[in-house]
């Protein structure tokens, strides 16, 4: 039943844009209907995961012409897992769209058409049993999702931005081609079955790994191959970033786990890898984030950290299953597949606060923003709710699967017996720490110049609240981090169930979460009424001007800004990422006019491979002498051919 | 049992602050201000008015909330009594750990929230040390994991008389980052000096500028509980056991009070650091903690 009523729900979001497209122009009720259509799509859909959670596996087989190919769906714990944010996020974001792109604004069917295609790919893609099927749906999530972003193509960022995307995916796409010829050769069939015991050693083993690892980890935005990743997320329409985020980069995370349950037990240097990947990302993903002016970009960066967090758990669950700890592989596993369903709710909260904060002022700028708590107090809220959460502090939602992931790592402390595997095991704990801490100073940061102080532009200080659907959208994602950070033990089972598949394994997290739970809701109980009682006793205080000092006339530029709350930590990290800037040589003796600009360009993109591509570019340039223009130039090179081939049949 | 320890922390956590000034007026020369006088601060500015700045929210009055809460929730996590804490399961101390950072987090976004660039100076300050402290103190509890086989901080930081003999280096290694951590975490001198009168210097202190009456009251109390419970956190691993519980907490308390002696003894004899030099001395606590995990895995 499950598998049926996924089918019907990426049938019904694939078709949903059709009104708004081929409606009159600017439409509002054609507009509406088509987010109607997704929204219903979606709540099938989530009958169909949460019975994919809770009862057995299910499947549906269609025949196709193609050859090796068949339109078989198959929905397990796993997929019905992955499946779950795909649907709850692609509701949510069009019921942003609703306010956020409304039917009058430039190209709204075109965007609510590719992002209903996005929509259903996506589903197919979690549950694809067949491959060939699984690259046609993943090939139709690349392109609509191209089509999205490139949905203000007026802008030339944004064009560059979606084409680096389209090139990504396209290499992305390459190495999954690559990965389906080799496991065909593996396994003899199209489907996704086990591969034979021991194939985790042999060489082909190594290569479906890296093929996966280098496929996927591009679409996940694993560092380094993340290059196409912020600028995408950043140029998108929020909505779109939110789904982006949320969920399209899942894909990638969805296929490593895939891959790796085929394998059965898979050899413990996969395991190492991941980690290594996993924590580079993390760390290093933050650091990004926290030089970042642009709110959209930084919170780009946060995805490829959490995607690191996420594969630093994958990591502990292989190293730790391919050294017969399974109690604690499974934490790793579960750790992990939780982080999934965390990120992807307060990842889409946070793009969603932040469009509607860039939607009032104009800008993405975080320094041209400040203030807006007070001028959209409802948004204020959300996005407070979903940077705590981002930051894995407790009583939210990261924490409980950073907590999973970490009792993990600890555990394994106790029992290590030697080898490179279990030394990236004890790094696990301090990055994750590293990780943690760099993360909240820069939501502490993103939070305090965009929402806290004063407006530091007039563009800031008229800005109003989002519209009631807007605000609506966010709702369902507030209520999910709390829900998932008070209540980590009743929503244990369904993580245990898709763990359980992820690692081939048996395990339990309730028992291990119970307290944390009770000790997340007495702390949310006695946090809420404090703050009430402070706030009921101080609220009727005298309101005056800001201490600075004695200082009577302060200015909305006398505040700290974000590039100089960030600096000190951006400094420290300048061997990974070193800052450009421009200054002014020498100042007069009085100067009128001064300037200074940083930026932090991204040291994969913009140092290694974009010189890279020129380079190649210049030497290919040679060959343009070849290519005249001129007719007859090219008879000579047919004339030239022929008589090369006849010298060369003759002998 | 949970009210009991409650009591214990709320009634002890400023006396701490009183020890720490005697220490430093007394190698000063001077006789300086009476034992119990946070006490008195406190009750005064319970009662004192307040004044709101008028471009703040009220995520500035739920930063010294969050600050006083965590603080209290924390030290129901140490065994203060010698036996198991009030709170106590598998994996509490990655609970002890974040809970402060919730109260980080809180705690420089209200003092984001008043506008002021002091307090934004003070706030990025506190953020930046942070991301250096934490892996010390983290890796210190690996390595105490790995020792105690145990993710519960009650049996992790109850090491005996038998550890102190088979793994004496490593621990002596952990208490010594640890210590450096508490000066961090709690804003001392070489890292902070909580008697400076120079904003542009200041990291706690010039957070809490605009904070006044019940709410700074809160500050300072969630201050003096936070600086107590890091405190205790090497006073019951350094301290012996009887048996008896109220021996015991008679102990830990004693060895709290000559932790703070210590640092008394460490503000009278070195000045701030410049605050460039402040991320290599959180290194240095980093790196200790690195060697004594190589030391326990051997």
């Amino acid at each position: 039943m499950s598998a049926i009523l996924i089918a019907i729900a990426a049938a019904v979001c694939v078709v949903s844009g059709i009104p708004a497209l081929l409606g009159p122009r600017g439409s509002r009720s054609a507009c509406a209907l088509s987010t109607t259509v997704l929204i219903l799509g979606s709540l099938i859909g989530l009958t169909g995961v949460v019975l994919g959670l809770t009862g057995g596996v299910t499947a549906l087989t269609a025949r196709w012409t193609i050859p090796g190919a068949a339109l078989h769906i198959r929905v397990d714990a796993l997929s019905a897992f992955f499946a779950a944010p795909v649907f709850v996020l692609a509701a949510v974001g069009a019921l942003f769209g609703e306010g956020y792109w409304p039917a009058d604004s430039l190209r709204a069917g075109y965007v609510r058409a590719f992002y209903g295609v996005l929509a259903g790919g996506l589903a197919i893609v979690m549950v694809a049993q067949n491959t060939i099927l699984f690259l046609v749906a993943w090939e139709v999530v690349a392109v609509s999702s191209f089509f999205v972003v490139v949905t203000v193509d007026e802008n030339e960022n944004v064009r560059r931005a979606a084409w680096l995307y389209l090139i990504a995916s396209h290499v992305a796409t390459l190495a999954l081609f690559a990965l389906v010829a080799v496991m065909h050769d593996v396994t003899g069939t199209w489907e996704l079955t086990r591969f034979p015991a021991g194939t985790g050693a042999t060489g082909a083993g190594a290569a479906i790994f890296w093929l996966a690892l280098i496929g996927f980890g591009i679409k996940a935005g694993l560092m380094p191959f993340h290059v196409w990743l912020p600028g995408a997320h950043a140029g998108a329409p929020s909505h779109v970033s939110a789904i982006m985020s949320g969920v399209v980069i899942k894909m990638g995370v969805y296929g490593i786990v895939r891959v790796l349950t085929l394998f059965g037990r898979p050899p413990a240097w996969f395991g190492g890898v991941l980690l290594i990947f996993g924590i580079v990302s993390s760390i290093l993903g933050v650091a990004f984030a926290l030089a970042q002016h642009d709110l959209k970009r930084l919170l780009a960066y946060h995805s490829i950290e959490n995607i690191g967090i996420i594969v630093t758990g994958l990591g502990l669950g292989v190293v730790a299953g391919a050294q017969g700890m399974p109690a604690i592989a499974f934490l790793g596993y579960a750790g992990a597949l939780l982080h999934v369903w965390n990120h992807s709710l307060f990842k889409a909260l946070l793009f969603l606060g932040a469009g509607s904060a860039i939607h009032a002022t104009g800008t993405r700028e975080i320094d041209r923003m400040g203030g807006l708590a007070k001028r959209m107090p409802w948004t204020a809220a959300g996005f407070l709710v979903g940077a705590v959460a981002i930051c894995g502090l407790p009583p939210l939602n990261g924490f409980v699967s950073e907590w999973l992931i970490y009792i993990g790592s600890f555990a394994s402390t106790q029992r290590l017996a030697g080898g490179w595997t279990d030394l990236a095991l004890i790094v696990v704990a301090p990055a994750l720490a590293v990780t943690g801490a760099l993360a909240l100073a820069c939501f502490v940061k993103a939070f305090g110049a965009v929402f806290l102080g004063e407006p530091r532009t007039s563009e800031a200080a008229d800005a109003h609240e989002a519209t009631a659907s807007m605000r609506a959208a966010m709702l369902p994602l507030v209520v999910g981090c709390f829900a998932i950070g008070l209540l980590p033990a009743v929503i244990a089972p369904a993580v245990e169930r898709a763990a359980v598949v992820a690692g081939a394994m048996r395990g339990t997290i309730v028992a291990s979460l119970m307290p944390v739970q009770t000790f997340a809701l007495v702390l949310t109980a006695v946090l809420a009424v404090a703050v009430a009682g402070l706030w009921a006793k101080v609220r009727r205080a005298p309101r005056r001007l800001t201490w600075d000092c004695g200082y009577a006339a302060p200015t909305p530029r006398m505040q700290y800004t974000s590039s100089s709350f960030a600096r000190g930590l951006v400094a420290f990290f300048a061997w990974a990422m070193p800052p450009v800037k421009h200054e002014p040589k020498a100042l007069p003796l009085f100067p009128a006019h001064a300037s200074l600009e940083t930026h932090v360009p991204d040291t994969v993109l913009d140092r290694a491979l974009l010189p890279a591509a020129e380079r190649v570019r210049r030497f290919l340039f040679i060959s343009r002498h070849v290519q005249s223009g001129r007719m007859q130039t090219y008879l000579v090179y047919i004339a030239a051919t022929l008589v090369i081939l006849l010298v060369w049949s003759a002998q | 049992m949970i009210a009991l320890q409650l009591l214990l922390v709320v009634a002890f956590s400023p006396l701490l602050l009183g020890v720490i000034n005697r220490t430093k007026a007394i190698v000063a020369g001077r006789r300086g201000q009476p034992l119990l006088q946070a006490y008195y601060d406190i009750l005064r500015l319970l009662r004192r008015g307040t004044v709101l700045s008028s471009t703040t929210t009220i995520v500035f009055l739920i930063g010294p909330v969050v600050a006083i809460v965590v603080g209290l929730a924390a030290s129901l996590m140490l065994p203060l009594t010698g036996r198991t804490a009030p709170i106590a399961f598998t994996g509490d101390v990655l609970v002890f750990v974040y809970v402060f950072a919730l109260s980080r987090f809180f705690t420089t976004s209200a003092a984001l929230d008043t506008g002021s660039a002091f307090e934004g100076m003070g706030a990025a300050r506190e953020v930046t040390f942070a991301c250096l402290a934490e892996p010390a103190l983290l890796l210190g509890m690996v390595a105490l994991t790995r020792l105690s086989h145990s993710l519960s901080l009650t049996r992790l930081i109850s090491v005996g008389g038998a550890e102190w003999r088979t793994a004496s280096a490593a621990l002596v290694l952990i208490v010594a980052s640890w210590f450096i951590v508490l000066l961090a975490e709690n804003s001392r001198v070489p890292f902070d000096d909580p008697n400076t009168h120079l904003e542009l210097t200041m990291i706690h202190e010039v957070m809490v500028l605009d904070h006044s009456g019940p709410a700074f009251a809160l500050v300072l109390y969630g201050a003096a509980v936070k600086l107590f419970v890091f405190t205790a956190l090497i006073a019951i691993m350094i301290t012996p056991r009887v048996g008896n519980a109220a021996a015991d907490a008679a102990l830990i308390l004693a060895g709290v009070l000559v932790i703070g002696i210590i640092i008394g003894l460490v503000e009278s004899a070195m000045a701030r650091l410049r605050l460039v030099r402040v991320p290599q001395l959180l290194i240095t606590a980093t790196l200790i903690s690195a060697f004594a995990v190589v030391l326990v895995l051997k």
